[in-house]
């Protein structure tokens, strides 16, 4: 059974991770479109799979929402930021395609150039 | 695939799409109250803020398919829609606002119309809603015939002190809580 009580320990936890943090600082910043149109094609499930795989793999990654990206017919739409502000679009983006952006591009630094904006353009 | 045109088929969706109205406006604090009763054959659902408020003139223009107060878009369906159908299965939306106080929205539904959405996701919208602004308390309210789950943010956030509520770790944990405490 949870309670309130079980958020001690998570603050403990955290308070430890984020000590570590200071030195290593957030490697990328994810946001994702949560306009209306980006609801409607279904960014929820989007932005919840990417916090649950972060908060699963441990990833210096902060999460944010933003409101509508102006390409509405390409939403879910999530944009990953390096630490150099270097930005990738990624459309049309669900769940499954989600994590697969966690794993190549979050942990393995890897673009996921079938997913990006540029190539649906081409 | 055209913006805000698409159906949202679930009421979990269009209480996130109100909720974001609400951040819009600057709310710090945001309400959300849901009765979801067979015996009563109603939803009901309420969403209420403090934040900026609409004047009289807006908040006529708000149930309006072709007026958004957004500049990216040029119509915004999330109101006018939803307030299409819960008047179609025999419900009502009402909205209130006041300058500067904040704004109420009230929707009910009749449960077992054909036209009634599912609930949905009613966990992924709380945890969304909160993961997206960490300054913005939220009461929650679900209640059934047999449920009856009340949840305060900022309870939880004077216990987390200076760890983010929108931590993902932090996130995980309210999506269990949630799940328990709604399938009690």
């Amino acid at each position: 059974m949870k309670s309130l009580e079980d958020l001690k320990k998570i603050r403990e936890a955290a308070q430890n991770k984020m000590t570590m943090r200071l030195d290593d600082d957030q490697k990328y910043r994810v946001v994702v479109g949560m306009a209306t149109c980006g609801i409607a094609a279904g960014a929820r499930p989007v932005l919840n799979t990417i916090v649950e795989e972060v908060a699963k793999n441990k990833l210096p990654v902060t999460v944010l929402q933003t409101g509508c990206i102006g390409m509405c017919t390409l939403e879910p739409i999530v944009e990953v930021f390096d630490k150099d502000d270097h930005k990738t679009t990624y459309v049309l983006v669900d769940s499954k395609k989600a994590k697969e952006i966690v794993f190549h591009h979050l942990i393995n630094d890897d673009v996921v150039e079938d997913y990006t904006v540029g190539k649906y353009k081409k | 695939m055209d913006c805000g045109g698409n159906v949202m088929d679930e009421l979990a969706l269009n209480i996130l799409d109100i909720a974001y109205n609400s951040i819009r406006a600057h709310a710090n604090f945001i309400m959300i109250q849901i009765v979801d009763s067979v015996q009563d054959n109603v939803i009901k659902i309420k969403i209420q803020d403090n934040g900026d408020g609409m004047s009289e003139d807006e908040l006529n223009k708000v149930t309006d398919p072709f007026f958004t107060t957004r500049t990216t878009r040029k119509v915004g369906l999330g109101i006018p829609l939803l307030k299409q159908n819960a008047e179609l299965t025999g419900g009502y939306f009402h909205i209130d606002s006041q300058k500067g106080v904040g704004t109420v929205v009230q929707t009910q539904f009749v449960k077992n119309h054909i036209d009634t959405p599912i609930m949905g996701n009613i966990i992924e919208t709380m945890t969304t809603l909160i993961q997206a602004n960490e300054n913005i308390n939220y009461e929650f309210e679900y209640k059934t015939d047999d449920i009856h789950f009340l949840m305060n943010t900022k309870d939880m956030k004077d216990i987390l002190g200076d760890v983010k509520i929108t931590e993902p770790e932090v996130i995980m944990w309210l999506k269990d809580y949630m799940k328990e405490g709604l399938s009690q």
